[in-house]
């Protein structure tokens, strides 16, 4: 599918423009982000290492207990490989110390309370550097709704999130993160041995596919079906985008004045920069 | 006759009007210093694209002390500049000026707002009503505002009026990753190649860089002369003061061999339009 082929010279070439740009008009000449070990935010350090010089770019690695130990080991084999300044603090003291309180909590909530556990960390990194935080949720999982509101889906800017996995994985190798990170199988890394296609129920490659043409080229279901996709895999994807829609939103504000904050009140967020 | 432009390619900031006035100054001066005769500025290049509600707060007014200034600087290099512009019963335009000689030469409002995709245009701002050339030291003359190149009857109307240079001041967004290069700067080169070969006549496209809310603005500035060749192209992505040497002769050559522009009969047009009008009951 030509659409998810990046030319990948441009690409690299506008993000790193967009993190330079949008983080010195700030006023600030840092970032703070969550490394994971994963792909994503691999190519946002190299990305922002890039734009920034690597000593204005600190990564964190959060492990929690039963984080697979690979992953902490990929997380520095990335930043050391870009140079960037790495530090590891350990999740698993305040996420065990609240689950002690609700002992029954299942997977979700457990998950969901470490992405939580992690955006309040990197957050409180972003005070202490005064450093802008940087997302790492690309377009497949915003779409998806496959992530953490207000857990990894916060952040001040994100330089992927309008390009499809299928894209992350071509500028990666464009940008040199290391093939062990590039090749390994997408994980939350929640639980030993979990990978999101198995968890999702299909794989990266065959979503971006009908992601793009359904969302970016906004063909009708009958031209997707005709086109060869299963009927049911197009409506359980286009359900997911729509329920998982709140996600993408700020909150939703009750209108009494005339002037609403987003509604009638607009201004961009590069107000006076 | 022949002149030297230099096209502007800055990064506006947005809503600050006091720093891009002195950003648009210093470019003012470097180009008069390099001995330019005209110098082009992008679209709101007084303000920044994507305003949304700082319209009113940005907008001025042409009797405003900002233009006032500019208009005092044309005595030295004819500037050509986009802003906001603020009337006296309250509407607000997306506007071009030609200042000359310490004079308004011409005053162009966008005819054309992009009200779809990422753009949103006709919410904030009023619409202009006519596209007219106009004289400058430098031969005739006509300005589009973006959006307006992409209507074939703009520069159509711009050519019959006599304009023999068609001055494009954009604000155009960076989008399509996927082929060889940037997927709107290779619609935009299209347009304006064939724009300049159909109508016998030269583009000096002027186009912003910088991002806004991550909305990169992709710069390639150019030249393009009447054959429909771009003879200057400035930097992708990057600021940088493009700067041109306009040669009529060109301009003479192209027009005694592709005398496409005399032979078109605007009569046929007219006629047809009108008849297109009826029927359509407008």
């Amino acid at each position: 599918m030509a659409g998810l082929v990046a030319n990948t010279d441009l690409l690299r070439r506008l993000l790193v423009g967009f993190v330079r740009d949008e983080v010195l008009k700030v006023g600030v000449r840092k970032v703070v982000l969550g490394l994971s070990g994963g792909i994503d935010s691999a190519l946002v350090a190299f990305i922002a290492a890039e734009a920034l010089g690597p000593e204005n770019v600190h990564a964190i690695c959060m492990p929690y207990k039963s984080s697979n130990p690979e992953s902490e080991a990929h997380a520095r084999l990335v930043a050391s490989s870009c140079g960037i300044c790495f530090s590891v603090v350990s999740i698993t003291a305040m996420v065990d110390a609240y689950f002690e309180l609700f002992p029954e909590a299942d997977n979700m909530r457990r998950g969901n309370k470490m992405a939580r556990e992690r955006m309040t960390i990197l957050f409180d990194h972003s005070a202490l550097f005064r450093a802008l935080v940087l997302g790492t949720s690309n377009k497949t999982e915003l779409l998806l709704g496959y992530g953490t509101l207000y857990g990894d889906m916060a952040s001040a800017l994100n330089p992927i999130g309008d390009i499809y996995k299928s894209q992350v994985w071509q500028l990666s190798a464009a940008m040199g993160v290391p093939i062990e990170v590039i090749e390994k199988q997408p994980s939350a890394d929640l639980w030993a041995g979990q990978t999101d296609e198995e968890e999702l129920g299909f794989s990266y490659r065959q979503v971006d596919e009908l992601l793009y043409r359904m969302v970016d080229q906004r063909m009708t279901r009958q031209e997707l079906v005709a086109g060869g996709f299963d009927s049911e895999f197009v409506d359980a994807i286009y359900a997911k985008i729509q329920n998982s829609h709140f996600k993408r939103r700020l909150p939703v504000i009750a209108k009494v004045s005339n002037r609403t904050i987003d509604r009638d009140f607009r201004y961009a967020r590069d107000w006076g920069k | 006759m022949d002149f030297t432009v230099v096209l502007a390619q800055i990064k506006p900031k947005l809503g600050c009007v006091a720093d891009n006035l002195a950003l648009v100054e210093r470019e003012i001066g470097k180009a008069r210093e390099a001995g330019a005769d005209l110098i082009v500025f992008p679209e709101l290049a007084l303000s920044g694209y994507f305003l949304k509600d700082l319209v009113p707060e940005v907008a001025l007014r042409t009797d405003s002390q900002e233009i006032g200034r500019l208009m005092e600087l044309s005595r030295g290099i004819s500037i050509v500049v986009g802003f906001v512009e603020e009337t006296a019963d309250y509407h607000f335009y997306n506007s071009a000026l030609y200042l000359e000689d310490g004079a308004i030469r011409h005053l162009h409002r966008k005819v054309y707002l992009p009200t779809y995709g990422l753009f949103d245009e006709q919410r904030y701002l009023a619409r202009g009503a006519s596209f007219r050339a106009f004289d400058t030291k430098f031969g005739r003359f006509g300005m589009l505002i973006c959006e307006d190149m992409w209507h074939l009857s703009a520069s159509y109307l711009l050519a019959m009026d006599g304009a023999t240079a068609l001055i494009c001041l954009s604000s155009s967004p960076a989008r399509g990753i996927e082929g060889d290069s940037l997927g709107s700067a290779a619609a935009w080169q299209q347009l304006t190649s064939t724009t300049a070969l159909f109508l016998n006549c030269r583009v000096l496209y002027c186009n912003r860089v910088g991002y806004e809310d991550g909305v990169n603005f992709w710069g390639g500035s150019e030249y393009v002369a009447p054959s429909g060749e771009s003879i200057v192209r400035g930097l992708l992505l990057e600021e940088e003061c493009v700067t041109a040497t306009v040669a009529e002769g060109a301009l003479r050559r192209e027009r005694i061999s592709s005398p496409m522009i005399r032979d078109e009969n605007l009569f046929v047009t007219l006629q047809e339009l009108q008849r297109i009008m009826r029927e359509r009951g407008q």
